[in-house]
């Protein structure tokens, strides 16, 4: 399973997104690293070294989340102290860090690969605005369903990435009710519970088989047990 | 006196000293456009570095000493100075690596690997007010000399000589890079803190070596 570290220049605040990404990802590797050796404010190149050690054991693959500037320089000499292999195992996600933990830890949490991880956190922007890109795919010769969540407990962690990692494998792009389907964290913030008719729409070589697929899984719930 | 062993040590200490007896002028240039531990924490890192440099072996070449102030300033700082300067200080110890002591050639060697280190790690160009608009003109003013058939001594004098007016020069530029960065033009009017400890670093590599002459 693919962990996750997230270096912070307060101790508090790593240890506070670790802890706000577990409630979602309860088995996932989760490490926090933050402040000097000391208990100050900055980044400690020996904490971590070992963090990425920790999250990295047993060859695991790791995606990183840094703050400011330091905790990435910090990271990036860290990650030369590594032998090739080693630091091949390993993505400084370039993503907010407590909305691109959550989103990364979700995606690990449900299997995702190093490449998987990075790029949920990667997409975990636009949390105060999950509408911005609402008419993106209109206009355009879209193709467009709709379909209800079945699921009982809506559309949560799991199931939301569920269906992203299945729209993130067509070549078309994807809205579900106006926000982009591939982006973990948007479909999230949608918040959609049980019973919500949800509107797809896509364009690309690939839209109609997309729109079917999505369709499709959204009305079996995902192979959860809903009822 | 050759540029040996000796001299390295004599340069990080009297770096050291330097670091300690400017660390308010360094923490307040810090505290204008940045977070204001620049000062604090370069003292830290050095202080831990002389602690580090007692053990070293009777056989250790200039690199030795470089290469310990590079692990020990990037384990202890605990700002963005640390991986920069301890990349500086790593990849110009490896350009001299074995040497028992650095000519002008090897001077020129040095200080172009650990700028080049210091862009490698922070990205920065020269121009953006940081670090390496005292390191990028101090290798310029390096090379140059070192063509025209300067001692290693005058070399390093022309390096710091470069750096100490390139920290000035960063005044009127807009910061690119770093914490710096965020106040936009705000940030125009003040030194680099960065570049200013650069020069202080350099400056006392060249007073070092004066002094081991003397």
């Amino acid at each position: 399973m693919t962990g996750i570290v997230v270096v912070s220049h307060s101790r508090m605040i790593a240890e506070g997104t670790v802890a706000l990404a577990r409630q979602m990802a309860p088995t996932t590797r989760l490490v926090a690293v933050g402040g000097t050796d000391d208990g100050g404010i900055g980044t400690s190149f020996d904490a971590v070294s070992a963090a990425l050690a920790t999250a990295g054991a047993g060859g695991a693959e790791v995606v990183v989340l840094c703050d400011l500037g330091s905790a990435i320089l910090t990271t990036e000499t860290a990650l030369d102290f590594l032998d090739e292999a080693e630091r091949a195992r390993v993505v400084i996600a370039d993503a907010p860090i407590v909305e691109g933990t959550v989103a990364a830890a979700v995606a690990a949490e449900t299997g995702g690969d190093l490449a998987a991880v990075a790029e949920a956190a990667r997409s975990a922007t636009g949390v105060a605005a999950p509408h911005a890109d609402e008419r993106l795919l209109r206009g355009a010769d879209a193709v467009e369903r709709s379909a209800v969540i079945v699921n009982a407990s809506g559309l949560h962690a799991r199931p939301a990435a569920e269906l992203v990692k299945r729209a993130a494998a067509w070549q078309s792009d994807v809205t579900l009710n106006g926000v982009d389907a591939k982006s973990l964290i948007r479909i999230m913030g949608l918040g959609l519970p049980a019973g919500s008719t949800v509107h797809l729409m896509a364009t690309g070589p690939d839209a109609e088989a997309a729109v079917d697929d999505l369709v499709a899984a959204i009305e079996s719930g995902f192979g959860e047990d809903w009822v | 006196m050759p540029l040996d062993t000796d001299w390295a040590l004599a340069w990080i200490r009297t770096a050291a000293a330097v670091v300690s007896e400017r660390r308010a002028h360094l923490v307040d240039l810090d505290r204008e456009i940045g977070d204001g531990d620049h000062g604090e924490n370069l003292q830290r890192g050095f202080a831990a570095v002389l602690a580090k440099l007692d053990g070293l072996g009777g056989d250790a070449v200039p690199a030795d000493v470089l290469k310990t102030v590079a692990t020990t300033l990037i384990s202890t700082v605990g700002g963005a100075s640390g991986p920069l300067l301890g990349t500086a200080f790593l990849k110009g110890s490896q350009a001299v690596a074995g040497r028992a002591e650095l000519d002008a050639e090897g001077v020129v060697a040095f200080l172009e690997a650990a700028r080049d280190g210091v862009v490698l790690r922070g990205k920065a160009e020269a121009g953006d007010a940081t670090m390496v608009d005292a390191w990028t003109p101090a290798v310029d003013a390096a090379r140059s000399a070192a063509e025209g058939g300067a001692g290693p001594e005058a070399v390093l004098r022309s390096a710091a000589d470069a750096a100490v007016a390139g920290a000035v020069a960063t005044e009127p530029l807009v910061a690119r890079k770093g914490r710096a960065s965020y106040l936009g033009d705000r940030a125009i009017g003040h030194r680099d803190p960065g570049a200013e400890s650069s020069s202080y670093l350099l400056v006392a590599a060249a007073d070092a070596a004066e002094e081991v002459r003397s």
